[in-house]
């Protein structure tokens, strides 16, 4: 990598979220899932190229870290637009499984084990 | 996509995640590779986004590392659930995005390289302060394992309790039971805490 492209790449993602850096809420982690709402909510207004490619994306569900791989966008930046498409109503986000330690879930763990048996 | 009826998309899987660590050029992306379903994924963050106070720049000599690669790959376990396995930043000076990383996740691979096996201690030590479950990966370069497992547990100083594997990360099978460790850990642990 040149370092003149270096400089580029961290500069020019922000333009996409009108200069902001940071999410308006932080529902997103690297494994949530998102959802394109469907039908899409009639009356939002028209959504930007960014947000149509992550809503094509996520037509099917898929993980916040896969949208900003498939984007080649930093997560930071897919996280400040799907907040964006959260909020208008165009879709829906699911956690991640919550993972304690002080009280493991034995039945997610064995399902976990089965399904890398049968890799 | 859209099929000709016009179906509900398929509700959202739940998902958890395994970190593959170790020290830079140990074999984790090879891992992801091996195991996962998907062409390993990759995502470069720039460093000021990722809540790097600006101090902390003045330990990074290289100008244009600007951004911090994150590896990932995927296993659909059913359709209910899916793991998602991140390769770790090698370097030190990533180590910011650790804590992000580890929060959340099952529990962690620590890869080891016989001839550098230092280069493992911090992934081990950041692991065992914060009581992350791990199990060490033994890569085989070339598929060879020239020292037992016993000798590599003394040079990491490893406690009884953490599992030590020699296997290949270019090998599925070999990766998969390295998986199938760490995840048998767990849930001996998570019996233990049950029972009690």
């Amino acid at each position: 990598m040149t370092g003149g492209d270096a400089g580029g790449r961290l500069v020019r993602p922000f333009t996409l979220t009108g200069g902001r850096t940071r999410p308006s809420r932080a529902d997103f982690t690297l494994i949530t899932t998102v959802t394109a709402v469907e039908p899409q909510p009639a009356r939002a207004a028209r959504p930007q190229p960014e947000h149509q490619r992550i809503l094509k994306l996520c037509a099917e569900p898929v993980a916040v870290a896969e949208v900003a791989a498939r984007l080649d966008l930093p997560v930071s930046v897919v996280v400040i637009l799907l907040c964006d498409l959260l909020e208008a109503g165009r879709i829906t986000a699911r956690p991640p499984h919550s993972v304690s330690r002080t009280t493991p879930d034995l039945d997610l763990l064995q399902k976990v084990r089965d399904g890398l048996g049968r890799l | 996509m859209a099929g000709s009826d016009r179906a509900a998309p398929a509700p959202a899987p739940d998902t958890v995640k395994i970190l593959i660590a170790g020290g830079f050029g140990v074999g984790k992306t090879t891992m992801v590779g091996s195991v996962s379903e998907i062409s390993p994924l990759r995502t470069e963050e720039p460093l000021t986004a990722a809540g790097l106070d600006v101090d902390d720049l003045a330990g990074i000599e290289e100008k244009r590392a600007t951004t911090v690669a994150l590896d990932f790959g995927r296993i659909t376990i059913g359709r209910e659930l899916v793991l998602y396995l991140f390769g770790t930043p090698g370097q030190q000076r990533f180590w910011f995005m650790w804590n992000d990383l580890a929060i959340g996740a099952l529990g962690a691979v620590v890869l080891v390289d016989v001839r550098r096996p230092e280069t493992s201690f911090a992934a081990i030590d950041f692991f065992e302060r914060r009581g992350i479950p791990f199990v060490v990966g033994v890569n085989g370069f070339h598929g060879e394992h020239p020292y037992p497992a016993e000798d590599i547990r003394e040079a990491l100083a490893l406690p009884d309790h953490v599992q030590v594997l020699m296997f290949d990360a270019r090998e599925r099978a070999s990766c998969r039971d390295v998986l199938i460790a760490l995840i048998d850990r767990l849930i001996d642990a998570a019996a233990g805490a049950t029972a009690s």
